[in-house]
């Protein structure tokens, strides 16, 4: 591993492409779950990673944010490399991410989870908090408004001091996501966000995914199950089998592909 | 104003008008002996409750030698004070304040290189450690012997150190026999010190690091997706609830005229995990509560019958017990949705409320 990472390069300006994977593989034991991925997302592209159950596609998820380290293989984060960085690491340099077992905070109010969301990027230290100065103040109130702002893109401002855990299904996928936007990340991986939902609710989570894009100048990978979102919005595809890549390319031709219909559905 | 601000400001406000109350009836010799011997030990209690809250509440992770820093706090500020009040040229109370401050930065220190290893645990593995830790450190100090004479200190391990000028021979720490630290707590101290810990401590909660403490409460996971350095905010918290116990420690230390090790045993602990656990979670006005209620109820018994004292752990159980069946048991949350359903507690809340809006159209 050490040595493919001397390989990679270290940093390449003004490249076009917010992601860059290369040969990306992991081993847990005798089980290849991810085997020489590449792939590369443009920057504001909106692309897809598909595949049938157990196909390895979460496993690329937790690889990005660095909850697991990869075997072999790199990635590169406009520019930067972060192959084998720390999670938190991961995420102060531009990735953010969604779960597909909802993951919230849930002892704590929707404001506060959105807060929490914006840590690194207020100053102020443990000490100053204890003690109010003027800094906790001012930044407190900052983080507040910005992160009222933000929940009010995802209609959440009137739920702000409910509890996380008390909201409906759909309303916290979108809190996850807010939350993952609030730490001003580069790149969003969505792990299947229309998980459980139902087709009036995937409508206009598509909405809010664009949006989202558009609005904050956002580069999405998504993860998902539900053909219509991922036909719907995502300009290209990576379909993950078995660990390797069985297609990729524009949406409506991967999705036309026998390999792909095979895949999905047997001979 | 915002509802957690609100909040703590209640508990805030309701501590010091609680500990000035008493204060000034102690003062005035209104109280009876026994009410008044309950302050300072309830307050000291109190500063325990509170910080452990923040580790098993706030950070969510049970530690079970919490009396194991109360200890270390005790001890080595009984040994600074001790060594400074025979010196005769510090005044008391400044040797009372440094004894104070090297109580919580033993505790601290402590905590800190407890907390490094056991930090990389969770759940029951980490409870384990702290129970094993906590009986460690009563036993080390049932076995550490400092004296003092004219040559400056002398330190012995399982026994007495030997060979000492006898004329000016006095003995700081007596091993199992514990130690004598100059009697100089009183409620006031204790008041003052109670409400600064419960000061930093709600302050701290209601912060970004307090936040991030809940956060890896809630989910450990997605606080390290966020950007959120679990280790440093749960050793951070665990620190600071080491100190302020070292602090409760060293108040300890100095109301009572002979302190054994033996006293910061596995009992101590539990007592003070079940005045949170009953004072609920992550509520440090609940642990505050709890704590008044929970030392003196054995207190109020021992008036009504002498015999009684000894059924203390027992009452114990069956509060715990009935407490865990109101929160968790079907019947119970049967009941207790009936009870909401008839709208009895909504029409206490009303009047209230329509109390409340006409005070406060009043003040307009």
């Amino acid at each position: 591993m050490k040595e493919q990472l001397n390989n990679s390069p270290e940093i390449i300006e003004g490249s076009p492409n917010m992601l860059e994977i290369n040969e990306l593989s992991i081993q847990f034991g005798g089980l290849r779950a991810v085997d020489g991925l590449n792939m590369t997302i443009k920057k504001h592209q909106l692309y897809g990673l598909i595949g049938p159950n157990g196909a390895g596609k979460t496993t690329v998820f937790n690889m990005l944010t660095g909850v697991y380290k990869p075997t072999s293989g790199y990635i590169i984060l406009d520019g930067e490399n972060i192959t084998g960085k720390s999670p938190v690491e991961i995420n102060k340099i531009g990735i953010a991410r969604t779960f597909q077992n909802i993951r919230l905070f849930k002892g704590m109010s929707v404001l506060d989870n959105v807060k929490v969301g914006m840590q690194n990027s207020s100053k102020y230290t443990t000490i100053e908090g204890i003690l109010r100065l003027p800094r906790y103040f001012k930044e407190e109130k900052q983080m507040t408004e910005k992160a009222i702002e933000l929940l009010k893109v995802f209609e959440l401002d009137g739920e702000k001091d409910a509890l996380s855990q008390n909201l409906p299904y759909g309303k916290q996928r979108k809190l996850e996501i807010a939350r993952a936007l609030a730490t001003n990340p580069k790149l969003l991986l969505l792990d299947e966000p229309a998980a459980g939902m139902n087709p009036n609710e995937t409508a206009e989570l598509m909405e809010t995914i664009r949006f989202v894009r558009d609005e904050f100048d956002m580069t999405i990978l998504l993860i998902e199950h539900d053909m219509k979102l991922v036909s719907g919005i995502c300009e290209e595809l990576t379909v993950l089998n078995f660990g390797q890549e069985l297609a990729h390319g524009e949406t409506s031709a991967v999705l036309n592909d026998p390999k792909v219909i095979t895949a999905y559905l047997g001979e | 104003m915002k509802k957690t601000t609100k909040n703590n400001l209640i508990t805030f406000a309701g501590t010091v008008i609680l500990c000035v109350t008493f204060g000034i009836l102690n003062q005035a010799g209104i109280l009876n002996s026994m009410t008044s011997g309950l302050l300072e030990p309830i307050g000291i209690y109190v500063i325990m409750a509170i910080s452990l809250n923040l580790v098993v509440g706030v950070l969510g992770e049970l530690s079970l030698g919490h009396a194991g820093f109360m200890c270390i706090g005790a001890f080595s500020s009984a040994t600074v004070s001790q060594i400074l009040v025979n010196m005769g040229t510090v005044p008391t109370w400044l040797a009372f304040t440094v004894a104070i401050i090297v109580g919580a930065i033993f505790a601290a220190i402590l905590g800190i290189l407890i907390g490094i290893p056991v930090m990389r645990l969770r759940g029951d593995y980490l409870a384990i450690v702290t129970l094993g830790f906590g009986e460690i450190l009563k036993s080390l100090f049932n076995n550490i012997y400092i004296t003092s004479d004219k040559n400056g200190l002398h330190f012995g391990f399982t026994k007495p150190p030997e060979n000492i000028d006898a004329e000016t021979k006095v003995e700081l720490l007596r091993g199992a026999k514990g130690t004598s630290a100059p009697e100089l707590t009183n409620f006031w101290v204790v008041a003052a010190v109670l409400i600064v810990c419960l000061f930093i401590l709600l302050m701290f909660i209601d912060s970004k690091s307090g936040r991030a403490c809940q956060a890896v409460r809630d989910n450990y996971i997605a606080a390290q997706s966020v950007g959120i350095n679990v280790t440093k905010f749960r050793l951070m918290a665990f620190t600071l609830s080491a100190a302020i116990a070292g602090v409760a420690g060293a108040l300890y230390a100095h109301s009572i005229s002979n302190m054994l090790p033996k006293k910061f045993d596995y009992n101590l602990s539990i007592l003070i995990l079940v005045y949170v656990v009953l004072g609920g979670l992550g509520s440090l006005r609940g642990s505050i509560i709890a704590t008044i209620i929970l030392y003196a109820i054995p207190e109020v018994l021992r008036i009504v019958n002498q015999n009684i004292i000894q059924y203390r752990m027992l009452i114990y159980a069956i509060i715990l017990i009935f407490l865990m069946l109101w929160k968790n048991a079907p019947f119970f949350i049967h009941m207790r949705e009936k009870i909401a359903a008839s709208g009895f507690v909504q029409n206490i809340k009303n009047k209230f409320r329509k109390k409340d809006k006409t005070s406060g159209g009043a003040e307009a």
